[in-house]
């Protein structure tokens, strides 16, 4: 038996993807703002989520190459950050805080009625993919406790109410 | 010096280190986790805290981590007070509330220093029951074991891994109380360094998978202090054996040589002890019987004298010990002895060797490689070669940094702060090349040429430091350019090294190095304030190579006079010795050489194509097995001790050479060849000092193999006897194979495994340094046997020409291109088959595919091999990697044409599942 028959395999699971024109055009606007290309990780890891909802392996391998930088240690990157998503997302995703202003004025009931309707705890996403809660420590608007922040949108004096308010004007829009 | 004072007395330190380092080196017991002391500190675990006072009056103090907190004259700190004491304790606590009680069933235990720190910190009760935070493991390869459930997130492993080592493929991943070390996927920890993860993580999270699977607790290895024989760096190691056989190898500290970092090869490598491949029993083939016929250890021996009775040449060899290569000599007289070889190598050797006596040059060991802040590498794919030396080569990238801290007034041991200070400022390494090689992620520049073409850059460069040197003719602006520029760099540095070596079998390459080192120590003693000598080394691609060229100097013929007397049938009988001559000559050569039909006695340690062809094939020890004296790239003479002793069957080279008499149970000591040698000719006396004397050390006693705990001694062998059978008996050394005696720490070359009390794992040896990262204490650091003339010899003339033919060059891998290491299961699961390298070109030229295979025809031979088309790789070049089974010679002689073997879906398949493993960045896309 030759060695090369007892080679251990190497090759990557996944293969990288090719990133979209817009992706590229939106992390290359980056690396003109960076002295070089591996600061641009966390940015470019961010246009990629916007656009895809989340960063799956073939993306992340995509951008490792696109920055000529380790995949290991973009996954490092990628990994730190709790809001840059490795496993897929519902199509809106609810950062509800529960830090101590939120949870003086009864931010429990809140999350407890959201888990209700939605059938789903912290860090999980709705069966029909449209949801996705996850707890922030802070969105720091403290003064209009209890907050969340849903579509780039901050929700303010969050009630049973307006929970239900913004659900419906969410099933509309589907 | 400082002065700072620890809990009331007084100690005289270095102001330039951290407290930590300083108490350490006092021998003061702190714990600590994630300062190493090649690494420096970054205050990450928090366990080294201790109260910091201000001035006398200061009762309050306040708590500081020693690691980060400088040694600064007039400090005045405790490590006994009670606040100190119990945030650590707290610490120790808090790391350690997800770590499992798994102790029991762990590698590490025993050995453990997050044990021993734990014991230390206090913390004896476990209060935490709640939930555990558990993780997956990954497959990490043959080497290393994984188990992430045991970590206490210190991050020596990707400090080491990444950092120092240059890896890239291991990451800190997630954040808080889910860190994770590992890849980003599954699969194979690449980098040449990654064993010494096992050294470096404090607890069992990296474990030496090979160890795991014959595991022996360290307290019932038996070990002795060992040289590596996987490359010429003479790196020193503590084998460790159980039940007679192998189980692993560890670093052994050597303050000049390996540090605390040895390669996967000499970790590794080991296990070949064990193979199949080993010749166990003596073989005998009478006349022309096609049947090796199993011989006992008497009738070998008989046999051997038999036929060794008459004219007998012997041919010897650079990886086997001095001890036998002389003991051959002597059996077979100067004029019969032989060079174990090739000729260019030879030639090469003796370059090598004026180059370690010439004055105003030295050669660098591999602590003074990390100081150099400009480092030219000629040639030699160091990494693939003598790793250990790339590891340095790739500190020595640092000194830029060093000098912008000391101009920020950073202390160097500030490692975060030194690295984020200097970003990718590196000092200049350039790389002179046929192709890209692993260190160019850290070089300044790589030049990739031909070997023609580099010794004529070469002479280039020393002409442009010095204009004495010969001019190349036919050089053009190109040339001048770079060869002006690199002239520049080595000028304008410090510490210049030139590290080349003689892989290519070029003495004109050997030469042009040692010219651009004379022009260097030429320039400097007219224009430079720096007067030190100039450092050039070889990196040698054997355990004895240069052994063995010291020893011809004293007496013996190149390899081809060998072959000739083989072919003319002019001797009784031939013995090779430890020697593989199908990969010394070319094929057609050594067929010639044995057609003259001198019946053949090969003695070895594995079964290989050659000594299939032996009448009589004994077995050898490996250097596991035998006390041996090595001789590194330096010249270095180090002793390596026997670990454990074989099977009566195997014998070391020397005992069977020096055994006269068939029914005497050996031969003389190597001790004794050795003295005999070293007394008999000036230029070896030095090694009468190399090992310590056989009984006296401490009063009559010898010092044990064996730790003060090591069971089983009495029932180790109570299935095949219920009597305690007699202990071996080690007449040749201070050591004995037994427990009992008394730990000698006086002596390091003595010393395979540190321990002090409380230290049971391998951060013991701060115990017996100087001070930490320093010296042994009454260490020795083996006997240097070049030295340097007083008179300084003229420029070597070389013909320079410059080459556009295509030429042929030979790859290592660190993996498979050692004959022994490549025989362990672990090494050849990492290792390649042959295969051939070329670049864009030359593939689009003769119509060759990505992973395809190549038929390549010289006037003396010709081969198929699979073919990877890289970016990084000189024009008009092919790369063979021969994996110790191509005809390498064969291919190096005349005219080379490539010509594309038709592609065949089902090879490119093939071959392509074995370059994936082949660790270069630049292969071409497939599709390309």
């Amino acid at each position: 038996m030759t060695n090369s028959q007892l080679i251990a395999s190497t090759a990557p699971r996944v293969q990288a993807r090719t990133l979209t024109e817009q992706e590229v055009h939106d992390i290359e606007h980056e690396l003109t703002l960076y002295p070089d290309k591996r600061a641009v990780g966390l940015e470019a890891l961010k246009i990629v989520q916007k656009h895809q909802g989340w960063v799956s392996d073939e993306s992340l391998l995509a951008v490792a190459n696109f920055l000529e930088m380790s995949a290991h240690e973009l996954d490092g990157v990628a990994t730190f950050f709790n809001l840059i998503f490795r496993q897929p997302v519902g199509r809106k995703v609810m950062l509800f805080c529960n830090s101590v202003s939120c949870y003086i004025m009864g931010c429990e009931q809140i999350k407890a009625h959201i888990s209700e309707r939605l059938g789903i705890d912290y860090g999980e996403t709705t069966a029909d993919g449209q949801f996705t809660l996850i707890p922030v420590p802070c969105l720091g608007d403290c003064d209009r406790a209890p907050v969340m922040l849903m579509d780039g949108e901050q929700q303010r004096n969050l009630s049973i109410e307006k929970i239900n308010e913004i659900l419906a004007e969410s099933a509309e829009r589907e | 010096m400082a002065k700072i004072s620890v809990d009331g007395i007084e100690y005289d330190v270095n102001p330039e280190n951290n407290l930590l380092q300083e108490c350490l080196s006092q021998g003061l017991d702190l714990p600590y986790f994630c300062w190493h002391p090649c690494m420096g500190s970054v205050g990450a675990c928090r366990q080294c805290a201790v109260k910091q006072y201000r001035n006398e009056e200061d009762k309050k103090g306040t708590i500081v981590m020693a690691c980060m907190t400088p040694a600064s004259d007039g400090s005045i700190i405790s490590i006994n007070d009670q606040q100190a004491t119990d945030f650590r304790s707290h610490v120790i606590e808090s790391l350690m509330i997800s770590h499992p009680h798994d102790c029991p069933v762990c590698e590490e235990g025993g050995e453990c220093h997050l044990q021993d720190m734990t014991q230390m910190s206090g913390h004896n009760y476990r209060r935490y029951d709640f939930k555990k935070v558990t993780h997956r493991n990954q497959n990490l390869g043959p080497f290393i074991g994984h188990e992430m459930n045991r970590c206490i997130a210190c991050y020596r492993c990707v400090r080491f891994y990444n950092d120092y080592a240059g890896g890239e493929d291991l990451a800190a991943l997630g954040s808080h109380h889910h860190v994770y070390f590992g890849r980003h996927e599954e699969g194979v920890l690449e980098n040449e360094f990654s064993g010494n993860l096992a050294e470096v993580c404090p607890t069992g999270v990296f474990t030496d998978k090979t160890f795991s699977a014959h595991y022996t607790r360290k307290w019932d290895l038996q070990t002795a202090p060992s040289i590596c024989a996987g490359c010429g760096v003479g790196c020193n190691t503590a084998p460790g054996e159980r039940y007679g056989t192998l189980r692993r190898v560890v670093n052994r500290y050597h303050h000049d040589i390996n540090g605390y970092f040895i390669c996967d090869r000499g970790r590794f490598g080991y296990d070949a002890n064990s193979s199949k491949q080993r010749v166990g029993k003596a073989l005998y083939r009478h006349g022309q019987e096609a049947e090796f016929k199993p011989l006992s250890s008497l009738e070998a021996k008989r046999q051997f004298a038999a036929m060794t009775g008459g004219d007998v040449i012997g041919i010897g060899s650079p990886r086997a010990t001095l001890e036998s290569n002389i003991a051959l000599r002597d059996r077979v007289g100067v004029e019969n002895f032989y060079a174990g070889f090739s000729d260019a190598q030879f030639d090469c050797l003796q370059e090598v060797l004026k180059s370690l006596r010439e004055p105003g040059l030295y050669c660098p060991d591999v602590r003074q490689i990390e100081r150099s802040d400009c480092v030219l590498v000629v040639n030699e794919d160091i990494t693939n070669t003598s790793a250990r030396l790339a590891l340095a080569i790739r500190q020595a990238g640092r000194n830029a940094a060093t000098d912008l801290a000391n101009e920020a007034r950073i202390p160097l041991w500030q490692d975060a702060a030194v690295r984020e200070l200097a970003q990718n400022t590196r000092s200049p390494l350039i790389i002179v090349s046929p192709q890209g090689s692993r260190l160019d992620d850290v070089a300044s520049a790589t030049h990739l040429l031909q070997l023609d073409n580099q010794i004529h850059l070469l002479q280039a460069v020393a002409h442009a430091i010095d204009p004495d040197a010969l001019k190349p003719t036919a050089s053009n602006e190109v040339d001048e350019a770079l060869s002006s520029s690199i002239a520049a760099q080595l000028c304008q540095a410090k510490n210049p090294c030139l590290v080349s070596g003689i892989s290519a079998e070029s003495p004109a390459l050997v030469k042009a190095c040692v010219n651009v080192a004379k022009a260097l120590r030429a320039y400097r003693k007219h224009n430079s304030a720096e007067q030190n000598p100039v450092a050039l080394c070889f990196a040698m691609p054997e355990a004895n190579s240069l052994g063995m060229a010291l020893l011809l100097e004293t007496g013996g013929k190149p390899l081809r006079a060998a072959l000739q007397r083989l072919a003319s049938g002019s001797a009784d009988a031939a013995i090779v010795m430890e020697n593989d001559l199908s990969l010394r000559t070319s094929q057609t050569a050594l067929a010639e050489a044995m057609a003259g039909g001198v019946p053949l006695i090969v003695m070895d340690q594995l079964h290989n194509r050659f000594n299939e062809q032996a009448q009589l094939l004994l077995p050898s020890s490996s250097v596991f097995e035998q006390h041996g004296t090595w001789i590194n790239y330096e010249g270095r003479a180090q002793s390596s001790y026997q670990v454990f002793r074989p099977s009566e069957d195997i014998l070391a080279s020397y005992e069977r050479l020096s055994a006269l008499d068939p029914m005497q149970e050996c031969g003389v000591s190597s001790e004794l060849i050795m003295q005999e040698f070293a007394r008999a000719n000036d230029a070896f006396s030095a090694l009468t000092q190399l090992r310590p004397p056989r009984v006296g050390i401490s009063a009559s006693l010898k010092s044990p193999r064996q730790s003060h705990r090591f069971s089983g001694r009495t029932a180790m062998h109570a299935q095949d006897h219920v009597h305690e059978s007699q202990q071996e008996q080690d007449r040749a050394s201070a050591l004995a194979f037994s427990m009992e005696g008394v730990m000698l720490q006086k002596d390091s070359s003595l010393m395979a495994s540190p321990w002090s009390p409380a230290w049971n794992s391998n951060q013991s040896i701060s115990k017996f340094q100087q001070e930490i990262n320093g010296e042994l204490q009454q260490g020795s650091k083996g006997e240097l046997l070049c030295v340097r003339q007083s008179t300084e010899t003229a420029y070597d003339a070389i013909s320079a020409k410059r080459d556009e033919k295509l030429t042929c060059f030979i790859i290592s891998q660190l993996f498979g291109s050692d004959e022994i290491s490549a025989n362990a299961p672990a090494i050849q699961a990492r290792s390649l088959g042959p295969y051939a390298c070329i670049g864009q070109e030359l593939a689009l030229a003769c119509g060759i595919r990505q992973h395809g295979l190549v038929d390549i025809t010289t006037q003396t031979g010709r081969v198929q091999l699979p073919v990877i088309i890289r970016r990084q790789i000189a024009p008009n070049c092919i790369g063979i990697y021969p994996a110790n089974e191509v005809d390498k010679y064969a291919l190096l002689l005349g005219e080379i044409t490539l010509q594309a073997v038709p592609d065949e879906d089902s090879h490119i398949a093939s071959s392509r599942a074995m370059f994936d493993h082949l660790l270069i960045k630049d292969a071409l896309a497939r599709e390309a």
